[in-house]
């Protein structure tokens, strides 16, 4: 079995991260921007599981579960409050969502 | 006896919490009997005191109560002390103070706010009875600011005057220059002998400082400073005249017979320090004689009655200043118990007349009040005899005849202290019998007859008798002063004698015989300008407007643009900025906060990895 390179998995997890950071940067519109962070979340959870594999040990895969847990219990709460954001405001846009500040 | 000893302070401390705690629930007549009965009662005990006092051989008694506050190595304990000299100062204070008390029972009956001025003079007693029977200085430091505060309560009684707020204010602040001074003194001489209770400390000053050592008439001339403000002596004698504002009997109780002698007292008791330091002594004299001969000249034209008694109280304490000054510590508290008689007796007199003429102050606007008034105009002859020295009949002249004799006697300057005590003398009997004949003489200018109730005839017929007959009271103090020897010349007697007889005479030839109207519009210039100077009390009051009040509130009001506050505005103006311009950071766009976050990480990163 051929294995992949420790440098591609990490440069991979680099691409993602970069691609989730821009889109949570970029995009107004809050889906997009919780699926940028999934894309973020993912990107570490990737680094972490190939980092494992590359010494051998379990506790990256262990650290992955980890943040795919975190992962789920930020998209709860940030998907009741988008619902919330919808009922007041009817917008899905952070720009416009601004006004909660005043 | 300690028992005793802590009743008579604590009476009327008692009277005072309950007319100021429960006071507003007590009837008028009520309000009297805790006011006066307290005072009473202290002076009942002090009474059955001495008599046990001086049975048991005049030992010293003391009282300690407990601890007031202990730091490092100073102790100061509520203990009183109780010697002859103590003893005659109480009987004095309690005694005089519970006539005063029942004179103004009656007296101020009108008064709306009767509690409070009861609850006032209560504290007064309180604090007075503290300041001389306190075991240590601190003690004694305690009464001595205690009758400082209640002077300036009861000086400012009515409030609604704001000229009354004005006299009040001037009173604390001089005296409390004064009292700088001796706290300064009380510190050094803490720092020098590590003691602040009074006995031990006499004991051991002479052990530690030579006569005339450097510290020591330091220390003499800053306590000699506290006397000198609370006993209006030269040169922050300017208070007293306008304390006048108070009700009488407050000006008979504190600006005449008791609190305005407290320097006296202080300069008697710590004798044994002057003893150590000649200069300071010497100064004590000539402040005395310097205040005797000033206060008497400025008595010569004042034309209030009250300022007249007021100038005379200044010029009367000086004279005890000058029997201190030469050593003659007896006679100076001799003094001091007969002109307690009889200048409470013309104050209360003088409350008596100004209430007959409807608040009139002016002298010349009186005349015949000895057919209106025959009851008072008895007992304030008395008074007045007594002020005067009236040879061989009154208890001032004893009292004044052996100070000038001690003064006579001094080894130093022996000469100029008895001549200045002489003319003074010749103006004291010029300046009370100018009153006299110019108020009780002449044609009446009203009919109205005077009415007054057996609590303003008894105490005011008790301080007559005592006014002419006080001289005769022994005042045993030998074992707290050495023995003095002072002159015993006929000559000098009988030479006293015929200056305050020459002083009524002269009265009598200007004042009585002729009625001068008090106008002064077709007097020559220098005579209107020199009445004027000495109605200005010598115009101490404009130097002190020029050298202290001026500068003042010149820098007061160049402070009023806020200059220092300037600085601490400054910062408050950078960190508000600071605080705007990091405020707008906060603008609700998450996008932004974002965007920071991923900066910061790349900051914090690019160094970790580049470098």
């Amino acid at each position: 079995m051929t294995t992949i390179p420790l440098e591609h998995a990490l440069m991979l997890a680099a691409i993602l991260f970069a691609l989730g950071v821009a889109g949570v940067l970029m995009r107004r519109n809050i889906v997009f921007v919780l699926m940028s962070l999934e894309i973020v979340l993912n990107a570490t959870g990737l680094a972490f599981v190939a980092a494992g594999m590359r010494w051998g040990e379990p506790d990256g895969q262990v650290m992955f579960v980890f943040v795919l847990t975190l992962a789920a219990a930020e998209v709860t709460v940030a998907l009741a409050l988008m619902l919330q954001a919808v009922k007041h405001y009817g917008t899905l846009d952070l720009d416009i969502l601004r006004r909660m500040r005043n | 006896m300690e028992l005793l000893l802590w009743l008579i302070p604590l009476l009327p401390l008692a009277g005072f919490l309950v007319l100021a705690v429960a006071g507003a629930r007590l009837p008028k007549a009520g309000v009297a009997v805790v006011g006066a009965g307290s005072v009473g009662l202290a002076a009942l005990t002090a009474a059955l005191l001495a008599a046990l006092f001086y049975n048991a051989g005049s030992d010293p008694v003391i009282a300690r109560l407990g601890p007031w506050f202990r730091a490092g190595d100073l102790s100061a304990d509520f203990t009183l002390y109780l010697d002859q000299l103590a003893v005659i100062m109480t009987l004095v204070i309690t005694g005089v103070g519970f006539l005063i008390h029942a004179f103004s029972t009656e007296f101020m009956a009108d008064e709306a706010d009767y509690r409070r001025y009861f609850a006032y003079l209560n504290l007064f007693v309180a604090a007075m009875l503290m300041l001389v029977l306190a075991d240590n200085l601190v003690l004694l430091f305690l009464g001595w600011e205690g009758v400082g505060l209640c002077s300036y309560l009861l000086i400012g009684y009515w409030h609604r005057d704001p000229a009354n707020g004005y006299a009040a204010r001037k009173a604390f602040v001089v005296t409390r220059i004064g009292d700088v001074a001796l706290l300064l003194g009380l510190f050094l001489l803490f720092v020098e002998l590590g003691e602040f209770s009074i006995q031990p400390l006499l004991a051991g000053a002479p052990l530690y400082f030579e006569s005339g050592a450097a510290r020591m008439e330091l220390i003499a001339f800053l306590i000699l400073g506290g006397a000198v403000g609370k006993s209006a002596q030269l040169p922050l004698q300017v208070w007293l005249p306008d304390a006048m504002a108070g009700p009488s009997p407050v000006s008979a109780l504190i600006h005449a017979a008791t609190m305005v002698t407290a320097g006296v007292y202080l300069i008697a008791r710590l004798h044994p320090l002057f003893e150590l330091a000649p200069v300071a002594q010497m100064m004590v004299a000539l402040v005395g004689l310097a205040t005797l001969l000033v206060a008497a000249w400025a008595a010569l034209s004042q034309r209030d009655i009250k300022r007249i008694l007021a100038y005379s109280t200044i010029s009367q304490i000086g004279y005890m200043f000058l029997a201190l000054g030469v050593g003659a510590w007896g006679a100076a508290i001799f003094h001091l118990v007969t002109h307690a008689f009889f200048k409470a007796l013309l104050f209360l007199g003088a409350g008596r007349v100004i209430e007959h003429m409807h608040h009139e102050h002016d002298i010349f606007r009186m005349g015949g009040l000895r057919r209106v008034m025959p009851f008072t105009f008895g007992v304030f002859l008395a008074g007045a005899a007594s002020l005067a020295a009236v040879p061989w009949l009154t208890a001032g002249f004893y009292s004044k005849d052996q100070i000038l004799l001690a003064a006579a006697g001094a080894p130093e300057l022996g000469t100029l202290l008895f001549a200045g005590g002489v003319i003074g003398a010749l103006m004291t009997a010029f300046y009370s019998f100018r009153l006299v004949f110019t108020v009780f003489f002449g044609e009446p200018v009203t009919q109205e007859r005077e009415h007054a109730g057996w609590r303003i005839q008894a105490p005011l017929a008790l301080l007559g008798v005592l006014s002419i007959a006080g001289g005769l009271i022994p005042l045993p103090l030998e074992q707290v002063f050495p023995d003095h020897h002072a002159s015993h010349a006929l000559g000098l007697v009988l030479l006293a004698a015929g200056v305050a007889l020459a002083g009524i005479a002269l009265a009598w030839w200007t004042h009585g015989r002729r009625r001068p109207t008090g106008e002064t519009a077709n007097w020559p210039l220098w005579r209107r300008g020199l009445d004027r100077w000495q109605a200005s009390g010598l115009g101490f009051d404009a130097v002190y407007g020029v050298l202290v009040e001026t500068p003042f509130n010149t820098t007061a009001r160049a402070l009023r643009g806020e200059i220092v506050d300037r600085a601490v505005a400054l910062v408050i103006a950078v960190n508000q900025g600071l605080n705007a311009l990091t405020a707008r950071l906060q603008n609700g766009r998450i996008r932004h906060y974002a965007l920071g976050v991923v900066l910061g990480v790349l900051a914090l990163l690019i160094p970790v990895v580049w470098l």
